[in-house]
């Protein structure tokens, strides 16, 4: 007995040690020291950031729209929190933020963030979405996780965006070795004799990268643009040289067939692109020719195709709907052009065009007005768009929600499990938004009744000392300071006057004890309309 | 038990008032059939609600509902006899045996899909993966196009839901299944964690908070319908309906012929969702892939499958309820003819079984055969999508409907034909 007690005494003192160690040893610095502002002063990124607010302003002042006057800098601080981080601020880095000098902390808070491996981990997610989707994929062929990481590598690295995406369609290898082939080997399918599939594949390079929806006609010519069956199905003969082997992805020979139309025959297909043929170099691999093709700067829907995505990431709406489709019946916005002209002369730096689109006017702009606002100021972009958070900005917001310090990769890896765990159940239960993250989808009830009921949400409420609602409560001098700082850390924000004398009057008379008090003042702001949207 | 039903024909006569009162515009043609079919017509009534028992895996056609006895193939499966004459099923299934003079067996079924997520996908909604676009199932179809008929709870229930459970695609998400688990455990989410004292005094400090966050934002903050979302989940929440979900209130008897076993429940949780007016159940028996070691496992779903849609069967038709449900079992696809090397079977999706029974399906019948020596293509090949038509037909939707999706493309609920030999 004794031996055992004593095995199982030490493996507690060790766990116990271990947790405190990591709990204790997390150093956590305040980069403001190292914050460097340059970026923000260049002349040309003043320039880019003025002709963007200049051409918004002259398409208000055209159509009389009358802009929502400036948002609150802790709002726009949340908006890039989730944004690109998918989670919201934490109290103590709301804390941090107020403490510098108005005049940019907000270029600070971009930095901050751009650094952070939340902003690395969310955009590779984000992007490997509009790359290969999120289905699981063929079992032998395909390892989406091992692609994720190398995308947050990528960005870690702020990998140019156009050399990203020449290793996505040229590379070549295993999928376990080199993960930019994922992006093909996702369409190995069985009935395809466990080769990748042109036809997915050339799909998916003209959405993903050029924003345009050519696999529509795949089976017919397209209704509203001039896109030809033909341009598709050339564009399809890049891949047709494409294998798979015991190497991996391999480029071998072979032709790109298809049926004649009105026969059983056959017949082949030669490599084609849509539209500026120019740009097409004469040697290599059809992959390599295609993907230097499509990076090549002076394509001009590759640029407009992440600056669009990008935009919608931080906005929550892409500046051309759907965001995989430039070629809807409306015209390309000026301010598109701009900034993928901008973007492809900053060699495609993606923390570049980040920065850009973040310092423009309309970003900066309210989500309320004191003159009514209607779909002319929506469409105009001179009120920030209402959009509902995604499920993982939700999971991501109630658990930043339920702590005063930053969940970042600082904390304690035990707790970082805990949390990915958590968020697998809770997104399982949300309804998970899948490959397109921006089709202005309403809630549902059971994500509402999940929010008001669920295990999650009160776990992370409950009276609990690892719980920001103890820690508030305990240690907030009075009850003004605790209601406010409840109000930081899960909306961002202060309470109204109306709100604070509110909830002061339920701490004074409650006949609940302090922490079912703050339990339920946690409940409310997690429910609330303005939790769930990003505004 | 009796209650159910009561609130069942309340809400059907309570409908058919209510439509009348606002005029016939806004019927779909299917309300008019319906309301015709109550006026005692002696029309075929179509099906009202829809309950798919999915065998997630893909389970063996071999060992459930096209054995081959006596043949390489069936490595020593054995056969039973069934109510009809000349049509057989695998040992195991014997109390479903008695039912197959309500159950039409499509024994041809062919689909494209070989890998579990897409051959779900094809099979839930009809339609192969497609990137460009996400199809609706079968089950969102339905409370789609079928009336909403007064019911509080949702219309799309998954029950015990395995990876990838009904989704609503392009008509969005509000029609997506809503998630249960087993019925002998409260609903998921649906009761609050608080007093009701406390609970009612939370939603009027939320009410503060709304106000705050609605100034300045008039005419923007519906846009969001957060609020009204919120209060049909509290209405939810309150619903005498959500007893349907309770299975206990069932005589033990009956709670025995469905089997003691989540499936058992849910399937019976399923017949009595149907009775308050819920669209589509889906109940699902996980497990089926049986790569390895196939007759021990397959058999041991077999004694979870039997004695659960034999009874529901059963109870349906003793309830007068087999006429307006449509009862559909089905998975992902079959598995392969050939054993392999460790007593498996693999993927088969060239020729395998889709059992139907209910509403506008007619019973006894078998369509296509497939080959005793697992080499020949199935005669009769039916497509997934001519399952889907069939489907649609028997719950009254016109299966070539066209359907205007988001980015203004058209798109048919099915791409097949109906199979005219299973429908009345």
């Amino acid at each position: 007995m004794g031996r055992r007690d004593l095995f199982f005494w030490t493996l507690i003192g060790v766990g116990a040690f271990a947790l405190v160690s990591g709990l204790l040893s997390s150093s956590r610095t305040n980069s403001a020291a190292h914050f460097d502002g340059k970026a923000y002063e260049a002349p040309d990124f003043v320039a880019i950031v003025g002709r963007v607010d200049a051409s918004f302003r002259r398409d208000w002042t055209a159509g009389h729209v009358a802009a929502a006057p400036r948002a609150d800098d802790l709002l726009v601080a949340r908006r890039l929190a989730l944004g690109l981080m998918g989670t919201i601020p934490s109290l103590e880095e709301i804390r941090s933020f107020e403490s510098l000098p108005r005049d940019g902390r907000l270029s600070w808070w971009i930095e901050r963030i751009l650094h952070d491996l939340r902003f690395t981990d969310n955009f590779a997610e984000r992007f490997a979405r509009a790359f290969v989707g999120t289905e699981e994929g063929p079992f032998i062929f395909y390892r989406r996780r091992r692609f994720v990481a190398w995308l947050a590598e990528q960005f870690a690295a702020n990998r140019p965006y156009d050399a990203m995406v020449r290793d996505l369609i040229a590379s070549e290898g295993l999928w376990t070795d080199k993960p930019a082939v994922n992006f093909l080997s996702v369409t190995v399918q069985a009935d395809n004799n466990n080769q990748p599939d042109p036809i997915r594949l050339a799909g998916r390079t003209a959405r993903a990268f050029l924003g345009l929806r050519l696999d529509c006609a795949q089976c017919h010519n397209h209704p509203y643009a001039e896109w030809k069956q033909s341009d598709f199905q050339g564009l399809a003969a890049f891949f047709g040289q494409t294998h798979l082997g015991f190497t991996g992805i391999y480029d071998g020979s072979g032709e790109y067939r298809v049926k004649a139309r009105g026969s059983d025959e056959m017949r082949e297909v030669a490599p084609r692109v849509p539209f500026a043929a120019e740009l097409l170099p004469e040697d290599g691999s059809r992959r390599r020719r295609l993907a230097a093709w499509i990076t090549e700067a002076n394509n001009p829907y590759f640029a407009r195709a992440a600056v669009n995505r990008v935009w919608a990431l931080l906005f929550g709406r892409p500046l051309v709907e759907p965001v995989d489709n430039l070629e809807t019946d409306g015209p390309i916005p000026p301010v598109l052009d701009l900034l993928a002209d901008d973007f492809a002369a900053h060699g495609f730096d993606v923390r570049h065009l980040v920065r850009v689109i973040a310092s423009t006017e309309v970003f900066r702009l309210d989500s309320a007005a004191d003159h009514p606002l209607h779909e002319t100021e929506e469409k105009a972009w001179a009120v920030f768009p209402l959009a509902r958070l995604r499920p993982d900005q939700v999971v991501g917001g109630i658990q930043q929600a339920a702590s005063v310090a930053a969940l970042n990769a600082e904390s304690h890896l035990f707790f970082r499990l805990i949390r990915h765990g958590q968020r697998h159940d809770f997104v399982q239960r949300y309804g998970d938004t899948g490959e397109d993250e921006f089709d202005g989808r309403g809630g549902t009830i059971p994500q509402r009744l999940l929010m008001m009921n669920g295990d999650l949400l009160r776990e992370k409420i409950n009276d609990s000392p690892l719980n920001a609602g103890r820690q508030i409560s305990w240690m907030a001098a009075d009850d003004a300071q605790a209601v406010e700082a409840a109000y930081l850390t899960v909306l961002t924000r202060r309470p109204t006057p109306e709100e604070s004398r509110y909830f002061l009057r339920f701490l004074a008379e409650s006949k609940l004890n302090r922490a079912q008090c703050f339990e339920d003042i946690f409940w409310t702001l997690l429910n609330a309309t303005e939790f769930s949207w990003n505004h | 038990m009796e209650p159910l039903s009561d609130i069942c024909h309340a809400n059907r006569r309570q409908f058919l008032h209510r439509a009348g009162l606002c005029g016939a515009a806004w019927l779909t043609p299917l309300a008019h059939l319906l309301a015709r079919a109550a006026e005692g017509e002696k029309r075929r009534k179509p099906a009202q609600s829809i309950l798919v028992l999915w065998l997630q895996g893909g389970p063996s056609q071999l060992e459930t509902f096209d054995p081959h006895p006596n043949t390489d193939i069936a490595a020593g499966t054995v056969a039973i006899p069934t109510a009809v004459k000349n049509v057989q099923f695998a040992a195991g299934l014997e109390r479903t045996a008695e039912e197959m003079p309500s159950l039409a067996l499509i024994r041809s079924m062919v689909s494209k899909e070989g890998d579990h997520e897409r051959g779900v996908y094809t099979m839930k909604t009809g339609f192969r993966p497609d990137p460009t676009i996400l199809h609706p199932s079968i089950g969102a179809v339905c409370c789609h196009e079928l009336p909403e008929a007064g019911v509080d709870i949702p219309r799309h229930v998954s029950i015990l839901p395995a990876q990838w459970p009904s989704r609503g695609g392009f008509l969005g998400d509000g029609y997506d299944a809503f998630k249960t688990g087993d019925p002998a455990q409260n609903v998921s989410d649906t009761h609050s964690r608080a007093s009701r004292e406390r609970d009612e005094q939370r939603l009027k400090h939320l009410e503060v908070v709304e106000n705050a966050f609605a100034r300045g934002r008039a005419g923007r903050i519906e846009t969001t319908g957060h609020r009204e979302t919120m209060e049909r989940a509290r209405r939810m929440m309150t619903s005498e309906q959500l007893k349907a979900f309770e299975v206990a209130r069932e005589p033990l008897a009956l709670r025995r012929a469905y089997g003691d076993t989540p499936f058992g429940r849910g399937c019976l949780a399923a017949r009595r969702l149907v009775e308050v007016g819920v669209r589509c159940v889906e109940v699902t028996l996980d497990g089926w892939d049986t790569h390895v070691n196939n007759h021990a496992l397959q058999r041991k779903l077999v004694d979870i499958l039997d004695p659960a849609l034999s009874a529901l069967i059963r109870d349906l038709r003793e309830r007068d309820l087999l006429q307006r449900t449509l009862v559909v079992v089905a998975g992902e696809f079959g598995r392969t003819p050939k054993m392999n090397a460790v007593g498996g079977r693999d993927h088969w999706p060239n020729g395998f079984s889709v059992a139907l029974a209910g509403g506008g399906i007619r019973g006894g019948r078998v369509v296509g055969e497939t080959d005793p020596e697992g080499k020949q293509k199935p005669s009769e090949p039916v497509t997934v999508g001519d399952l889907h038509a069939t489907l649609l037909q028997a719950v009254g939707i016109d299966s070539n409907k066209i359907h205007r999706a988001p980015i203004g493309r058209t798109v048919r609920f099915s791409e097949g034909k109906p199979l005219a030999d299973l429908l009345e």
